[in-house]
């Protein structure tokens, strides 16, 4: 196993401590719920997306620090990003987190790079994503990761 | 005297490294480790005996039969059932209680009826009874538990009635440890006219198991769980019943005689079992079986108490850290929450140290919804386990402090 210190990096606990865009959106015109049952991860994404363009995302939910961080620092990327820019984005971190060649600049999310030394912890990380997938199609029924 | 290092040597995988480190195995509730006289039985049938059962004149043929009805005769003595023909092999606790719930209530239910169970079931204890439910119409109900993770003292009383007509109990419950009162419960269920399923899943392991004295209609368990195989479960039900039962696969084995206008099914315990059945499985089950008699029951017990204790002593000292399921008299389960750390987060790290447990809702989401929990961390213990690696446990959860509350 590579070293823990690969999976939680300091900007993980950071933003599992203090996890940002987190709360309810009133003003939000997407919505989806996410679920992993394997661990009992739930989690609820806002979107307001006009013209194409997500203009704000918050999450609430409870899960681990995995998908509590992922789900943090995907609503900061999201924010000013096309439907089609958040749909690359989404293809190239499930790349990452998959240990496959990632061709798209993922920023700040390259700090999740160490989950794909961690297969069990792979859908902690997607989840978010999952759920903005289901958003963006605003898909009633919850996503689930199973 | 018990030795558990002695004990430990027969124990293969035991002696494996994960991750550089020790295996010190806690997952216990979701499956044991097997016994050098399990995978011996196993190995020592597929190579000297393999070959189909109940059908063939040849020597292999009669010899894999008495090995498989043989290992029934071990699970009969096991259970103390009265008759050979009570007990049936099926894949598992899951697949006896899909099966009772199939073939007994769709033909004993109707709409109105109620099955009781408890909170505190494990998923296969309540989705079979759902989906009779939507079948028939009848009622499920749920006997709450409290905060110690026991039931509700005269909860049970109150909801049995004219009208139950089975009630699905855990005998062990695999996400808390709680021990019901199973022998109370049939009882008072019988006088209101209700059967008793009990799952004995997390039970056999750990309690001497007797099913004619306990007066249940039907006991189910697993192999796994048990030091025996995979794939490899039993279905205990009382005679009476399993005579009015009607098949509930069909196919080979299971039946008399078959012509395209009418089919007559074949006596019990056959009529259940369609199909070339996990021989291997039911044979290592045998051993598994002869394992845990040859160790002795009480003496399972007292060691894994022992343990218990241990583990329960050191998590009231270990700040932050929460025992979920607190019932008197547990068996050697504990299930845990650590302020601020995510149950899967613990389960990462400990692994990263070699130690392994379960985290998760345990299939029993209900269970986790009763303390507004999505999921715990639970270490279970086994006979082979050792003081040392309840210490290496805390160990380990004092690097997961480290790590995120540093």
């Amino acid at each position: 196993m590579s070293d823990l210190r690969d999976l939680y990096q300091e900007v993980i606990f950071d933003h599992n401590r203090h996890p940002r865009n987190f709360g309810a959106l009133p003003e939000a015109n997407r919505h989806a719920d996410g679920f992993n049952p394997l661990c009992g991860d739930r989690l609820t994404l806002h979107l307001r997306v006009e013209g194409g363009v997500i203009q704000e995302a918050r999450f609430e939910g409870a899960g681990c620090a995995i998908s509590t961080a992922s789900a943090s620092l995907m609503t900061e990327a999201l924010k000013g990003k096309t439907e089609a820019e958040a749909a690359t984005l989404f293809e190239g971190f499930h790349h990452m987190v998959m240990g496959e060649p990632v061709t798209v600049d993922l920023g700040k999310l390259a700090v999740l790079a160490g989950v794909s030394e961690f297969p069990a912890r792979v859908k902690c990380a997607t989840l978010a994503w999952h759920t903005l997938n289901a958003a963006l199609k605003n898909e009633s029924n919850p996503v689930s990761t199973e | 005297m018990f030795d558990v290092q002695r004990m430990r040597g027969q124990f293969p995988i035991l002696a494996r490294e994960v991750h550089g480190r020790p295996l010190v195995y806690l997952d216990n509730a979701a499956t044991t480790q097997k016994p050098r006289a399990v995978i011996d039985a196993e190995r020592h049938y597929y190579e000297f005996q393999n070959a189909n059962i109940h059908r063939g004149v040849h020597a292999l043929s009669q010899e894999a039969t008495d090995a498989f009805e043989g290992a029934r005769d071990k699970v009969k003595n096991f259970l103390k059932a009265p008759h050979r023909e009570e007990i049936i092999f099926t894949r598992g606790a899951t697949e006896a209680i899909n099966l009772v719930a199939h073939s007994w209530g769709r033909t004993h239910l109707k709409a109105g009826d109620e099955i009781l169970v408890s909170e505190m079931e494990h998923h296969a204890n309540i989705v079979p009874w759902q989906l009779l439910c939507e079948a028939t119409g009848a009622v499920l109900k749920v006997i709450p538990i409290d905060e110690r993770g026991a039931l509700v003292p005269g909860a049970f009383e109150s909801l049995l009635g004219p009208r139950t007509k089975l009630v699905g109990i855990t005998q062990v419950s695999n996400a808390l440890g709680t021990v019901n009162p199973v022998a109370d419960i049939i009882r008072k269920a019988h006088q209101a006219g209700a059967l008793v399923l009990v799952d004995g899943a997390q039970a056999v392991a750990h309690l001497s198991v007797d099913v004619k004295a306990l007066d249940c209609d039907f006991y189910v368990f697993s192999g796994h769980k048990l030091y025996g195989p995979t794939g490899i479960g039993v279905l205990y039900g009382k005679r009476e019943h399993l005579e009015k039962m009607p098949p509930y696969q069909g196919g080979g084995d299971m039946i008399a005689q078959v012509t395209f206008k009418k089919t007559t099914y074949n006596e019990l315990p056959y009529k259940f079992e369609a199909g070339t059945p996990h021989i291997a499985g039911a044979v290592g089950l045998g051993a598994a079986i002869d394992f845990v008699l040859s160790v002795g029951l009480e003496t399972i017990a007292a060691h894994e108490d022992a343990l218990l204790v241990q583990a329960t002593r050191l998590a009231s000292g270990f700040e932050g850290l929460q025992v979920i399921g607190t019932a008197p008299g547990k068996a050697s389960i504990l299930s845990f929450v650590m302020k601020g750390v995510h149950p899967h987060d613990i389960g990462t790290i400990l692994d990263s140290e070699g130690v392994a447990i379960r985290t998760g809702h345990h299939c029993a989401m209900p269970v986790m919804d009763h303390y507004h929990l999505p999921a715990t961390a639970r270490a279970s213990f086994a006979l082979y386990n050792t003081p040392d690696e309840v210490d290496a446990l805390f160990r380990a959860l004092r690097r997961v402090e480290e790590l995120f509350l540093k």
